[in-house]
């Protein structure tokens, strides 16, 4: 109930206050979900989703974080220990 | 899938751990709060892939396995009513109550409903408007902004015949009780990425300062669990106590405004009875007074219903890290998910069902690491 996961918003079908809906894809899976929580999520947007509703909005530059951070693990073979950035 | 995918691959996840067992000097304890991150950590064998001094303990954040035995027996009470639609996520309908389970009571014709979320059982209220529906609102601060929704929604719409069974638990209170406990072994703690993204990570601060203890908010793809634990072992060797933010895609420090008005807006705080844990204060939340109306308890007045809990499951001590499913003489044995003891077992997020279902797998050839970083 609580592993909460993300999908791309395709369409945004209601606006009214508490039911702001939107059609959320999950993979193959398409689903409507509610959107009030993340009031500046667009479509193009991925969000993530807990028994129905979004909770948080992805960023996108934060989620690259991790990617530059392994990027710079891969060091030479020759490097020492103290140079490894952390 | 983009933002899952990505964070599953397997030289990532290599490297992280490579790190890890590079910086891992002395023997540490970790906890992981949430039961979501527990299920990840067994299913992807992440504990096979750390240094044997590093431990990893699992916490009390299963909503199913906390729920205490008496709000089972409320729920079985009110699921019996004959004008009451029931409904509850999927794996409340398995988790033992004194006597009987939720199961037991659909097999024998109750009306109960399985919804994945609160909001289909304000539409199932709508839709038959002759029948009561009663929501079985489990769940932490994540659930509590789906909950408080429901109920917003079902007062505007004005559905009389909409009530919610509120078992809700806050869990910053737990992982404060279980810092203060003089027994604890545990030495970081890696926090619950999602309730972070209802609640931010601010209250953690004043904690980790108070218990000179790192905590790392962490997210549940593996490489998110193995960056957590490489940040939570980077401040124990190096005597720090910070809280710092793995999960930085989905968390920010205020966490998510609306949810937290929401939520305030129909609940107040309350004392919790965790199960198999005990009483915390401030742990839990319930209807304040304007949505008090909304409250299964006084509107099907069962309220005085007392249980006695079994004392065969040892779910506390697995809860607050004293023990692993393992320890326990029923894992296995007389408690398995067709036949559970307890609610540790039938939950999809419980630390016995994860015990259970995977480390008796045999998959090595799936496994995403090198045997040189196995111990
Ligand atoms: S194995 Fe069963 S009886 Fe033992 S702690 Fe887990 S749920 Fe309880």
């Amino acid at each position: 109930m609580c592993l909460g996961v993300p999908g791309l918003i395709e369409d945004i079908i209601g606006n009214s206050p508490l039911e702001r809906t939107g059609k959320v894809r999950f993979g193959g899976i398409a689903r409507e979900i509610n959107l009030s929580l993340v009031p500046d999520a667009q479509v193009g947007d991925y969000v993530i989703v807990h028994v129905g509703i979004a909770i948080s909005q992805i960023k996108e530059a934060e989620a690259e974080q991790v990617f530059h951070y392994l990027e710079a693990l891969e060091v030479p073979e020759n490097r020492r220990d103290d140079e490894v950035p952390r | 899938m983009k933002y899952l995918d990505e964070y599953r691959q397997s030289d990532g996840i290599q490297k992280i751990a490579a790190e890890i067992h590079r910086i891992t000097t002395s023997p540490w304890t970790l906890m992981e709060v949430c039961g979501g991150q527990t299920h990840a950590i067994v299913r992807n064998r992440l504990d096979q892939l750390l240094p044997k001094e590093l431990e990893l303990v699992h916490g009390p954040g299963c909503p199913v396995c906390v729920t205490p035995l008496e709000m089972l027996d409320r729920a079985i009470a009110v699921a019996r009513l004959p004008e009451v639609i029931f409904c509850s996520f999927g794996d409340m309908l398995r988790v033992p109550g004194s006597e009987h389970d939720l199961l037991t009571v659909k097999a024998a014709g109750g009306d109960i409903r399985i919804v994945y979320s609160p909001l289909q059982a304000v539409q199932i209220a709508e839709q038959n408007p002759t029948k009561e529906i009663v929501f079985f609102a489990v769940g932490f601060e994540t659930t509590a902004a789906a909950n408080a929704m429901a109920a917003s929604l079902a007062k505007t719409k004005a559905l009389g015949n909409f009530s919610m069974l509120v078992s809700q638990f806050l869990v910053t209170p737990a992982i404060e009780s279980i810092c203060s406990a003089p027994d604890s072994r545990v030495q970081g703690f890696l926090a619950a990425g999602h309730v972070c993204s209802i609640t931010g990570y601010e209250r953690y601060l004043p904690l980790a300062e108070k218990y000179r203890i790192p905590i790392v908010i962490t997210g549940f793809e593996p490489l998110d669990i193995l960056e957590g634990i490489l940040m939570c072992v980077d401040q124990l060797e190096q005597g720090a106590c910070q809280v710092q933010n793995q999960y930085r895609r989905a968390v920010e420090r205020v966490g998510n405004r609306q949810a937290q008005d929401l939520i305030q807006s129909v609940f107040r705080i309350s004392t919790q009875h965790w199960r198999g844990v005990g009483s915390i204060p401030q742990s839990g939340l319930s209807f304040n007074d304007e949505f008090a109306s909304l409250d299964a308890t006084v509107k099907f007045d069962i309220n005085n219903i007392k249980t006695t809990e079994r004392h065969d499951c040892m779910s506390g001590d697995i809860m607050l890290g004293h023990k692993k499913p393992k320890d326990c003489p029923h894992f296995g044995k007389e408690c398995r998910p067709e036949q559970p003891l307890g609610a540790p077992m039938v939950s999809s997020e419980g630390a016995c069902s994860a015990y259970y279902r995977y480390s008796q797998q045999e998959r090595s050839n799936e496994h995403p690491v090198p045997a040189t970083l196995k111990n």
